[in-house]
């Protein structure tokens, strides 16, 4: 299911604190213990140098970037890859259902993945009678209750061990007192014959390394390594972005990224795809498409600020240590991706307007920038996208008046303690009715307690 | 050493007692202190909400009002933060310099007992005192602010009490807490919720203590809330002798 869009963000989370407490508890416990792995998974290595390593190179990869692209598509059309190019969303879906349609495609299985989530690609298959079935058991989870993730890296985050109880014991037949493990055994029984019965797997890419052209997939559970070679056919839809020059570049990429994602010293599988099954081969697809997905890309890599957000690797790690993001889970971003990240692709991807209000979704704490394994300033993209908002005039008129007003004062200062003195009135229970800002406030506070002489008084008074 | 001190618009209307007390402070360490006329407002509210051209009309206000100042010292991480590492950012040519030459002398309170006047002992006032300190996320992330005030805090005869949450984020954030109320709220009780049994929270940062006792307030919990400055001042308490760093 895809996302609502970014507007409602400040109705969404506030419902979602009020009425869903078990929603912010699941989140808050979860965050909690996967920052916990990546910081002690990051205490075993010189993560400083590791960091500034991947920076650099991905740095490097988006500056070159056409050029890597030529390289790799090259080198996939070596290993007998179909290689497509997409520019927009539309697009991405126009070759897969081209691919769909000449292999007389019923059922298709999908390993986990971000980009398709952005693309919209269940909808689209569902609606040209394609079944589709994820097998990330997060994904599939919410598939089950049609819910976009929640989590980029956990998409079912937001959910506790007692509500996926319920649900297996609806859908699955599963006793209501099943345990984790036999929960996943259900959903493993279940998946098994789905990954039997598909004509295609749809998977994403962490990684594209371009001088080999190797798509390189993380994971835990298996799905992906099945999904990518149980069907006769195999797609993977690869963001421009996620492009490394070298096939060695791939191990520091893939050792850190698991380790800011959940600890792990590395996924449980890796796998590094590199064409259809040889003739020599046992095992593997007949055809393997790699589709080359854009869909605002390029518009951001323009952006001489906005483009160090390409060079995200998806770990998550930046909203597992977010307070704004552990408060609520990722639902009430509306967009693919929630947290930190989102807030700052968000406008890059789709456009200022329609991804405000997220660049305000944070309180620029910066702890997102401690954890980020490619060292993406956050904090200074979020001031970036606020200033081009407040240039391009999409914030409340009544705001921009008020800073206006702010700025006249500051450079005054006998109207500037003038206005403190009327803000110091206006905050007793009478006053607080004529001025807005403050009902914001005390929605959920206590007014503060405004001293009883200000300081600069005090002062003249003599101090001692 | 000559000290100008910078209440910051938030200290001079909610913690002026606190001002007050850090100015006490300055003094009892040596300092000649001035309060520089026509201080009013670093600009932060504004930078924060995106607003840079009306954070630049503040900030070269308070450039010009601070002139020449030998040392700056303001009782708040975040207003330093601004001063040290932003303001300088929104200038060009002369201007940045003189923003850049005045940011490396200005400092959060407690940095500068520490890092410049050298103290680290200023009494036994807070002998017997279990205290929870909450990091302002500017003073810890773009000051490198970790463990000044809790040397001060332990010095002065406190204990400092574990705090899971002591380096996780208030939930204030300037404006975003009137923005988004709720998900602020929620911060502020993600840390509440985890404090432990202390006699009062301190912080070097009044932005976050008005927070996080308003929240308090609202849900009718006894937890006290004091401002570093006062709390370090009860800690020089009756002693007379002032011991240095080494
Ligand atoms: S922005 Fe950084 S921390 Fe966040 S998901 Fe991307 S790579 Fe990970």
């Amino acid at each position: 299911m895809m996302p609502d869009g970014p507007a409602g963000y400040p109705e969404r989370s506030k419902r979602s604190i009020r009425e869903q407490p078990g929603v912010r508890r699941a989140v808050s416990a979860a965050t909690r213990t996967f920052d916990g792995g990546r910081e002690a998974a990051w205490r075993e290595i010189d993560a400083a140098r590791w960091r500034d390593w991947l920076r650099d190179v991905k740095r490097h990869a988006l500056t070159h970037l056409d050029r890597y692209l030529e390289v790799a598509e090259r080198a996939m059309e070596r290993n007998g890859v179909r290689v497509h190019w997409a520019e927009t969303a539309a697009d991405a879906l126009d070759v897969l259902d081209g691919i769909v349609r000449a292999a007389g495609v019923k059922r298709a299985v999908k390993a986990k993945s971000m980009l398709t989530e952005e693309l919209g690609v269940n909808a689209f298959l569902e609606s040209h009678d394609v079944t589709v079935r994820e097998t990330d058991l997060g994904e599939y989870i919410i598939q089950l209750l049609g819910q976009p993730p929640s989590h980029i890296v956990g998409p079912a985050i937001h959910l506790s061990v007692e509500d996926c109880r319920q649900l297996f014991a609806r859908v699955l037949g599963t006793p209501p007192d099943a345990t984790p493990d036999a929960l996943a055994a259900a959903a493993r029984a279940a998946l098994r014959t789905e990954f039997l019965k598909a004509d295609l797997g749809i998977s994403g890419g962490n990684f594209l390394a371009a001088e080999t052209g190797t798509v390189a997939l993380i994971e835990n559970e298996g799905n992906i390594r099945l999904s990518t070679s149980a069907p006769r056919i195999h797609v993977a839809m690869v963001g421009i972005e996620k492009l490394v020059p070298r096939f060695v570049d791939l191990s520091a990429f893939l050792q850190l990224t698991s380790r800011s994602a959940t600890g792990q010293p590395i996924g449980n599988y890796v796998s590094l795809i590199q064409g259809p099954r040889g003739d020599d081969e046992r095992d593997g697809p007949e055809e393997m498409h790699v589709v080359l997905v854009d869909n605002g890309r390029t518009r951001v890599l323009a952006d001489d600020r906005a483009w160090e957000a390409l060079r995200c690797v998806r770990c998550g790690a930046c909203l597992n240590i977010c307070p704004v993001y552990r408060q609520t889970g990722g639902h009430p971003y509306g967009f693919t991706y929630s947290g930190p990240i989102g807030a700052i692709l968000a406008p890059g991807l789709l456009g200022l307007e329609e991804a405000m209000p997220l660049p305000y979704a944070s309180s620029l704490c910066g702890a997102c920038a401690d954890v980020c394994p490619v060292r993406i300033p956050i904090p200074d993209l979020l001031l970036y996208w606020r200033e081009r908002a407040v240039e391009a005039g999409l914030v409340p008129s009544a705001e921009r008046a008020a800073m206006h007003g702010f700025a006249v004062a500051a450079e005054r200062p006998t109207l500037f303690h003038l206005a403190g003195a009327a803000l110091r009135a206006a905050s007793s229970p009478i006053g607080r009715r004529s001025l807005p800002v403050l009902g914001g406030w005390t929605d959920e506070r206590l007014a503060p307690s405004f001293s009883p002489k200000p300081f600069h008084r005090l002062w003249r008074e003599g101090i001692e | 050493m000559r000290v100008s001190f910078f209440s910051t618009c938030l200290g001079d209307r909610l913690f002026a007692d606190a001002c007050v007390d850090a100015v006490r402070l300055l003094r009892h360490v040596g300092a000649t202190v001035e309060v520089p006329a026509g201080l009013t407002c670093c600009g932060q509210p504004a930078l924060n909400a995106g607003y840079a051209q009306e954070a630049r009309r503040a900030a070269r206000h308070t450039l010009e009002a601070l002139g020449g100042a030998d040392w700056v010292v303001l009782p708040s991480g975040s207003c330093t933060a601004m001063m040290r590492h932003h303001v300088p950012e929104l200038f060009e040519g002369e201007e940045r310099r003189h923003a850049e030459a005045l940011a490396a002398r200005t400092y959060e309170l407690s940095e500068f007992l520490v890092r410049v006047a050298g103290v680290e002992r200023l009494g036994t006032g807070l002998s017997g005192r279990r205290v929870a300190y909450h990091h302002g996320c500017h003073a810890l992330r773009l000051l490198g602010e970790h463990d000044e005030p809790l040397r001060l805090l332990a010095g002065a005869g406190a204990e400092v009490v574990d705090w899971r949450a002591d380096r996780e984020c208030c939930g204030f954030g300037g404006l975003f807490a009137a923005k988004l109320p709720a998900v602020s709220a929620a911060m502020a009780d993600a840390k509440l919720d985890s404090l432990p049994d202390v006699h009062f929270v301190t912080s070097a940062d009044g932005g976050c203590l008005m927070q996080l006792s308003g929240r308090a307030g609202r849900r009718l919990l006894t937890t006290r809330f004091r401002h570093l400055a006062s709390v370090l001042w009860e800690g020089v308490g009756t002693s007379v002798g002032l011991r240095t760093a080494p």
